[in-house]
C-alpha cells in the first residue's frame, strides 16, 4: 500500500513514515499543503494522510480540491482538534475518516488499512467467510463449519465488520463508530465485553479461535493464530 | 506631610469642593451684583430726595431775595446755616463776591450755575476741617447774584460704605464657610473613597474575601458599593470555583502524569529482558492514554460550556438512543451483576446534538454501573443483585425528564451539587476509574441543550436526572 502524508510537524510525520514502512507500506512525505496537493494529484497513492492545519494550503481545502478534480482516493483527517463539529467538517469536505491527536499508531493504522480496501464495492459483497465462519448478508444467517449460530442483531453487525476487515485490526474506536456509531470513548470496556460475547458464540465450541485479540490494538478475525 | 495634611490637600481635588467652590464663586458673584445694584438704587433716591429739598429750599430763598433783596437772603442763609450743619449754602452778588454762606468756596463742579451735582468741601464747622462731600444746586437770583443751595451727604455716603464693608464681611464669612464646608464634606468623601481604595487594591493584592466599606445610609456611594460588593461575591464564587477546578485538574491530570513517568523510571531501572520493556512501555503509553482520556473530557466541558457546539441541533428519536445505549451497556451490567432495564415513553422526541445527548446518557449508565456494581460484588456470587434503570418521560408540556437510577450507595444530599462540578470525585471513588468528568459532562450537554441534571436519592441509590426541552 502507498501512503502519502501530508504533515507540517517533521517528527511525527517521519514516526509515521518510519512505522508505516515498518509495517510493510511504503509511505511518502509532503510537508506543506501545496506541495501535498501536487503529489497526491501525480500520485497513485491508495491513502493520503492529510493533516488540517498546515501551512501554505489547509488540509479541508487539499481534500476538496482532489475530490473535485474527481479524485476519489481515501482521505484520513488528522486533526488536533476533536470537537464533533470539526469531525463533522472534516468527513463533509470529502475525508473518509477522522483521526484525532495523539493518536496511537496502531489506531492509525488499522484506520488506514480499512481505508486502503474501501476500492471493493462492498454493496455487492453478500457473503463474508473466514475459514468455516460463514456470514451471508442477505439472509442475514451465520454459521460456522455449517451450524447455525443464533446472533443478536448488534452481535451479527459486529461480527460483519469485523468479517469485513479480515486479517486486519479493527481498533475498540473503530468499532465504536462503525457497529454502534459512537463517536466518543465510553469510559468503561464495553466493546471489549461485546466481542467476547461474540468470541463465546463463534469460537468456544470450536477447536481453532478466529476471533483474536491485538494486544494494545484491537481485535481480528482471521484463520490462523499467528 | 502627615496623612491628615495629605487628606487635606487631596480633598482639594474632590468633586465636592468642586462643586461647592463653584457655587460659592457663583453665589459671591451674584450676591455681589445685587448689593451693588442696592446700593446704587438706594444712593440714587437719596439723592434724588435731597435734591428735591434744595430745590424747594431754592425756591423759598429764590423768592426771599426777589422780595426782600439780597439782604433779606442774606440773613435767611445765615439763619439757615446756623441751624443745621449739614444745610450749605453759598450766596454771591453779581459780581461774583460771595456775601454769606457756610461754603468756603464756591464749587467748581456748581460754578456754570446751571446743573446741580455732587461736589466735595472742606468742612470747617465744629467736626474741623473734614473733606466731606454734598449735593448742591445752584441758583441765578433775580438780581443776578448766584446761590448755591446744598446738603451735606457725608452720611449717605458712609452709609454706603458700611453696606459694602458689611456685604464684604458677609460673602468673606460665606466664602470661606462654604469652602470649608465644601472641604470638610469633600474630605469625608475622600475618606470613605480612600477606604474603598484600599479594599480593592487589597482585593487586587488576592484577598478576594475583602469588601468595600458601607455606610448604610443608602446614599450614592453606598449604593455603588453595594453593588461592587455583589459583584466581588460572585467572582469570589466563581475563582473559588475555579481555585478547586484547577487544584483537581491539577490532581486528575498529575496523578496521571506521575504514574506515566514513575513506570517508564521503572521500566528504564528494572526492565531488563525484552519482554519486560515491551511491558513497561505498554504500561507508560496506557498511562499516557489515561492522560489523553482526561484532556479530551475537558476540552469538550470547555467548548460546550463556551457554547460553540450549539450548530449541530437535530430531531433526536431518544427512544432509539436510549435503547442503543442500553444495548451497548447492558453486557457491562450484566458482568457487573446488574440488569440494565429502559422504560421509554412513546413518541419522544428531542431537538438536540445526537451524538452528545448519546454521550451524556452513555456516561450516567456507565456511572449508575460503575458505582452500584461494587456493592453487588460485595453480596458475593449474586447474579443480577442490583438494578439500573433508565427512564424517559414527557414532563409538563415542552420538557423531557431522562432519568437513571441504580439502587447503589447513592451519593450523600450534601454532595449531590458538588459532585456535578467539574473534576469533583468524592473521596471514596476517587480509586474507581474514569476522568471525573463523566457528570460535568452530562450537565454541560443539558445546559447547552437548555436543560439541567439533578441527582435525587433513589431511597436506596441515586437517581440522575437530566431534563430538556422537548423537539418539535
Amino acid at each position: 500500500m502507498r501512503v502519502l502524508i501530508i504533515e507540517d510537524d517533521s517528527e511525527a510525520a517521519s514516526f509515521l513514515v518510519k512505522a508505516l514502512k515498518e509495517s510493510g507500506h511504503s509511505a511518502d512525505w509532503a510537508e506543506d499543503g501545496e506541495t501535498g496537493l501536487e503529489m497526491a494529484r501525480e500520485g497513485g497513492y491508495d491513502v493520503l494522510i492529510v493533516d488540517r492545519m498546515l501551512p501554505k494550503l489547509d488540509g479541508l481545502t487539499i481534500i476538496k480540491t482532489l475530490r473535485e478534480e474527481g479524485k476519489q482516493t481515501p482521505v484520513l483527517v488528522l486533526s488536533a482538534l476533536g470537537a464533533v463539529d470539526d469531525r463533522i467538517k472534516g468527513l463533509k469536505a470529502g475525508g473518509d475518516d477522522y483521526l484525532t491527536k495523539p493518536y496511537a499508531y496502531a489506531e492509525l493504522l488499522a484506520r488506514v488499512e480499512a481505508l486502503s480496501r474501501r476500492t471493493v464495492p462492498e454493496e455487492q459483497v453478500t457473503r463474508y467467510a473466514v475459514a468455516d465462519l460463514v456470514l451471508d448478508r442477505l439472509s442475514h444467517r451465520v454459521t460456522r463449519g455449517g451450524e447455525a449460530i443464533q446472533l443478536q442483531p448488534r452481535e451479527y453487525r459486529l461480527l460483519e465488520y469485523l468479517m469485513k476487515h479480515a486479517g486486519q485490526v479493527v481498533t475498540r474506536t473503530m468499532l465504536l463508530e462503525n457497529v454502534w456509531d459512537y463517536h466518543f470513548d465510553p469510559q468503561t470496556n464495553v466493546i471489549d465485553v461485546h466481542v467476547s460475547r461474540l468470541r463465546a458464540k463463534i469460537d468456544k465450541s470450536f477447536d481453532r479461535p478466529l476471533l483474536h485479540t491485538v494486544r494494545g490494538a484491537g481485535y481480528v478475525i482471521r484463520d490462523g493464530s499467528e | 506631610m502627615t496623612v491628615a495634611n495629605k487628606r487635606t490637600t487631596t480633598a482639594f481635588y474632590t468633586t465636592v469642593f468642586g462643586v461647592t467652590a463653584a457655587a460659592v464663586v457663583a453665589f459671591l458673584v451674584v450676591a455681589a451684583l445685587v448689593v451693588a445694584g442696592l446700593v446704587w438704587q438706594t444712593n440714587k433716591v437719596l439723592s434724588e430726595q435731597v435734591l428735591r429739598t434744595l430745590s424747594s429750599e431754592a425756591q423759598v430763598l429764590s423768592a426771599t431775595e426777589a422780595t426782600g433783596g439780597l439782604d433779606a437772603i442774606t440773613r435767611a442763609i445765615n439763619v439757615r446755616s446756623e441751624l443745621n450743619q449739614s444745610n450749605l449754602y453759598y450766596l454771591t452778588d453779581a459780581t461774583g463776591s460771595k456775601l454769606a454762606g457756610n461754603l468756603s468756596r464756591l464749587p467748581s463742579e456748581l460754578a456754570d450755575g446751571m446743573t446741580g451735582g455732587v461736589f466735595d468741601y472742606t468742612s470747617n464747622g465744629k467736626k474741623g476741617g473734614s473733606e466731606r462731600i454734598a449735593a448742591g444746586l445752584p441758583v441765578r437770583l433775580s438780581g443776578g447774584g448766584l446761590l448755591i443751595v446744598a446738603r451735606d451727604i457725608e452720611d449717605q455716603r458712609a452709609l454706603a460704605g458700611r453696606i459694602r464693608i458689611l456685604a464684604l464681611i458677609g460673602f468673606g464669612c460665606l466664602g470661606v464657610g462654604g469652602l470649608v464646608l465644601g472641604l470638610v464634606i469633600g474630605k469625608s468623601v475622600l475618606s470613605r473613597v480612600e477606604g474603598m481604595r484600599q479594599a480593592s487594591r487589597a482585593i487586587m493584592a488576592g484577598d478576594l474575601a475583602q469588601r468595600l466599606p458601607r455606610s448604610h445610609t443608602g446614599d450614592e456611594l453606598d449604593r455603588l458599593a453595594e453593588s461592587f460588593n455583589t459583584m466581588l461575591s460572585r467572582i469570589e464564587q466563581l475563582m473559588t470555583g475555579f481555585r478547586e477546578v484547577s487544584d483537581n485538574i491539577a490532581h486528575d491530570l498529575k496523578t496521571p502524569l506521575n504514574r506515566l513517568r514513575n513506570r517508564a523510571e521503572a521500566t528504564l531501572r528494572d526492565a531488563t529482558t525484552s519482554q519486560e520493556l515491551q511491558d513497561g512501555l505498554g504500561q507508560t503509553i496506557e498511562a499516557a492514554d489515561e492522560i489523553i482520556k482526561t484532556f479530551d473530557a475537558l476540552l469538550l466541558i470547555a467548548r460546550l460550556e463556551a457554547g460553540a457546539v450549539s450548530s449541530t441541533l437535530e430531531p433526536v428519536d431518544i427512544g432509539a438512543l436510549i435503547r442503543d445505549a442500553v444495548e451497548l451497556y447492558e453486557p457491562v451490567a450484566d458482568d457487573a451483576g446488574l440488569a440494565l432495564t429502559s422504560k421509554v415513553e412513546h413518541d419522544v422526541k428531542l431537538n438536540a446534538n445526537r451524538r452528545l445527548v448519546a454521550q451524556a446518557i452513555a456516561n450516567l449508565i456507565d456511572n449508575a454501573i460503575k458505582y452500584s456494581s461494587r456493592r453487588s460484588r460485595v453480596d458475593g456470587d449474586n447474579r443480577l443483585a442490583g438494578h439500573v434503570e433508565v427512564n424517559v418521560r414527557r414532563c409538563g408540556g415542552n420538557r423531557v425528564e431522562i432519568s437513571v437510577s441504580d439502587d447503589g450507595p447513592g451519593i450523600e444530599a450534601v454532595d449531590r451539587q458538588r459532585v456535578v462540578e467539574r473534576f469533583v470525585r468524592l473521596e471514596e471513588s476517587r480509586t474507581a476509574p474514569g476522568t471525573g468528568l463523566g457528570l460535568s459532562l452530562v450537565s454541560a450537554v443539558a445546559r447547552l441543550h437548555g436543560g439541567a441534571i439533578r441527582l435525587e436519592d433513589n431511597k436506596p441509590g441515586l437517581r440522575a436526572v437530566v431534563d430538556l426541552p422537548a423537539g418539535p
